[in-house]
């Protein structure tokens, strides 16, 4: 009897899913009395702020030089999709736009802002941990781990730096948080703590946690690396509408018809180095480089061709 | 296909028997009933002997079980307890932080502290602490090596045999506490806290909100223990004729000669505070797996519950009649 009442409850909260996954992105853009302008909806909207610009950025660990005098700018709303073999200095070229690593030398500016550091007199003095966490809160991190919050629930974890680094209302940042979970297709999912979701679901919730601050930057790191084939893509998707959005969007992906789709920008690393970059068309089609022609060959499976 | 099936294996395969009017019989298990039988029996044998040995003298342990005297000594054996375990904790919990801070100094100190009080036998600390006037004549507040004092008293009559048992308790609990907390924290995966800072969460809120929620899952087992432990090691300060429980029926049995009745008075009484300890850890415990486990198990009283609704309210004819 209980057995029965609980799958048609379970049917129900399902229909009722499916339900708010198509009605939501019609509901939310038709919603006229959105407070929260971060919005964007519409595609066309020109971004105006977001701009990254990474300045010979050096970097060691102990004896190994991991980052070896890296440049690259990033235009508001651009998407630049970073690729290369692992080990590359990836990660650690996107850990230090939000100085979660200090540069050895250097420097990264977002909107003509330094990164982590101010100037007095002809020197960059590292900020104060209380200003770099202010920083922070305009950079969205999507981790590979997902990195959630395994003692708060879904929507909890998308409401927590809002109130404790923003100190906004809990009943604001609830609704904003629901919004965000609902842009994902996760509304339905709110209570649900991350151990009952599956990896794309805590993926997605991990990309609406990062938005939850408004960030004019979100960077992920392989979001897609630690997930089955068949969640992929719906996490890809939830990536692919944000770069419609307007947010400037730094990716390290492996997923090269992603990159191919979605990026204004590929720059294909190697070694601590940029070794190119380039639109899509360029870097897949024509590269330049050989480095960057051999690491295709081996991780673009033969029936892809542009 | 399945029309042609059935004649193609009526050749080959023998017919299956029709099983469908059989009993299902599930397999017995003798031994699991030895063993029962076996136990059982030694419960009994002890509960037995308990009850109708006369020298157990039940009836002396139901006079002083709830003697006020009793009563006072358990009510400073709480205190003590409860005192010493917060104190304890709270600084045990400083404690980790420094040991895991990225100052040399601060790493050094904790680590000294811990290193000298988990050395050294609490008998010794709680003489020391209680002997402190012979060493320090006077305790003073001020600024060392000059000649400001705000404040300055006798040692001795600082030093009450309740201020050692809690000093000595708390800084033993303390180092030991401090270990448990540490363990705890290094248990939770680094990426949360490297999760916590991209998203702009200050350094304490870090710690209290995203670590310690998380480390609570591998301290309580451990803290519980350590309270446990101390309710009674409190049992120690009879050493400094401090009248807790422990030391209040040791005066009572010197006086009367019922060692073991009173001894056993003791003993319940422990054994009252602890179940009523596990309660709780067990309840704690269940609140901090929230989000760990995918379903929480059922608590005892929800098991009583469900067993009531399904067994009880399965036969409504009771209610009708
Ligand atoms: N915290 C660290 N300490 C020491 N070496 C590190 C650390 N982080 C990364 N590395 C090293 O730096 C190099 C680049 O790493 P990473 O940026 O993670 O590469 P990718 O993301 O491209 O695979 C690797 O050789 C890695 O071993
Ligand atoms: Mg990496």
């Amino acid at each position: 009897m209980s057995i029965i009442a609980a799958r048609k409850d379970s049917s129900a909260a399902a229909q009722a899913a499916e339900k708010t996954r198509t009605a939501g992105p019609a509901g939310s853009a038709g919603d006229p009395d959105g407070t929260t302008t971060a919005q964007p909806a519409s595609a066309d909207r020109p971004a105006t702020r977001g701009q990254v610009d990474i300045t010979n950025v050096r970097k060691s660990f102990g004896a190994t030089e991991v980052l070896k005098g890296v440049s690259l700018s990033v235009p508001p709303g651009g998407v630049a999709v970073i690729v290369g073999p692992s080990g590359s200095g990836k990660s650690t070229l996107l850990r230090t736009i939000n100085h979660l690593e200090k540069v050895d030398g250097g420097y990264i500016t977002i909107d003509g802002e330094l990164v982590g550091y101010e100037v007095r007199g002809n020197k960059l003095h590292e900020l104060r941990e209380k200003d770099i966490l202010k920083q922070r809160t305009h950079i969205g991190m999507v981790f590979q781990s997902f990195n959630l919050f395994p003692h708060l629930t879904a929507l909890e974890n998308v409401i927590e730096a809002p109130i404790v680094a923003q100190k906004r209302s809990k009943a604001e940042a609830r609704k904003r948080g629901l919004e965000l979970l609902d842009r994902v297709g996760l509304k339905d999912r709110a209570g649900a703590y991350p151990r009952q979701l599956s990896g794309g679901q805590q993926q997605r919730v991990a990309i609406a946690r990062a938005l939850a601050l408004d960030p004019k930057i979100l960077l992920f790191d392989e979001p897609t690396s630690a997930l089955d084939p068949e969640l992929v893509n719906e996490v890809l998707d939830v990536i692919r509408e944000l770069a419609k959005s307007g947010t400037t969007l730094i990716v390290v992906t492996h997923e090269m018809g992603f990159a191919r789709d979605v990026a204004d920008t590929v720059v294909f690393m190697d070694q601590g180095q940029i070794v190119e970059s380039g639109t899509p068309q360029e870097i897949f089609a024509n590269p330049r480089e050989e480095r960057t022609r051999s690491f295709f060959s081996k991780v673009i499976e033969p029936a892809f061709n542009i | 296909m399945s029309a042609i099936a059935p004649p193609a294996t009526a050749e080959t395969a023998p017919p299956t028997p029709d099983y469908s009017d059989y009993q299902l019989v599930p397999a017995r298990h003798p031994w699991r009933w030895v063993g029962t039988v076996l136990v059982a029996a030694g419960v009994a044998a002890i509960a037995w002997s308990l009850v109708t040995n006369p020298r157990w003298e039940w009836g002396v342990v139901a006079e002083w079980f709830t003697a006020q005297s009793v009563v006072n000594g358990l009510i400073e054996t709480l205190k003590l307890t409860a005192i010493s375990g917060v104190l304890g904790f709270v600084l045990g919990f400083i404690l980790a932080l420094m040991r895991l801070s990225s100052s040399p100094l601060l790493v050094s100190v904790s680590w000294t502290f811990s290193w000298i009080f988990r050395s050294t036998p609490l008998l010794v600390q709680l003489l020391l602490w209680y002997n402190l006037g012979y060493l320090y004549e006077k305790i003073s507040l001020g600024i060392p090596f000059t000649d400001v004092r705000f404040f300055e008293a006798q040692t001795t009559t600082l030093i009450s045999q309740f201020a050692a048992a809690v000093l000595g308790l708390t800084l033993n609990q303390a180092a030991y506490s401090a270990e448990i907390i540490r363990g705890g924290i290094l248990s939770v995966d680094q990426g949360q806290l490297e999760a916590a800072s991209a998203l702009g969460i200050p350094a304490w809120k870090r710690s209290t909100r995203i670590v310690l929620p998380q480390a609570m899952r591998a301290i309580l087992p451990n803290a519980f223990n350590e309270i446990i432990g101390l309710v009674k090691g409190t049992s120690i300060v009879y050493v400094l004729a401090y009248s807790e429980l422990f030391y209040t029926v040791q005066v009572i049995y010197n006086r009367t000669q019922q060692v073991l009745p009173l001894l056993l008075v003791a003993t319940l009484w422990y054994v009252v505070i602890t179940s009523v300890l596990s309660v709780f850890q067990y309840y704690i415990e269940r609140h901090f797996s929230k989000g760990a486990l995918r379903t929480l198990p059922l608590t005892p009283l929800q098991k009583a519950r469900k067993f009531f609704t399904t067994h009880v309210a399965a036969s409504p004819t009771k209610d009708a009649r």
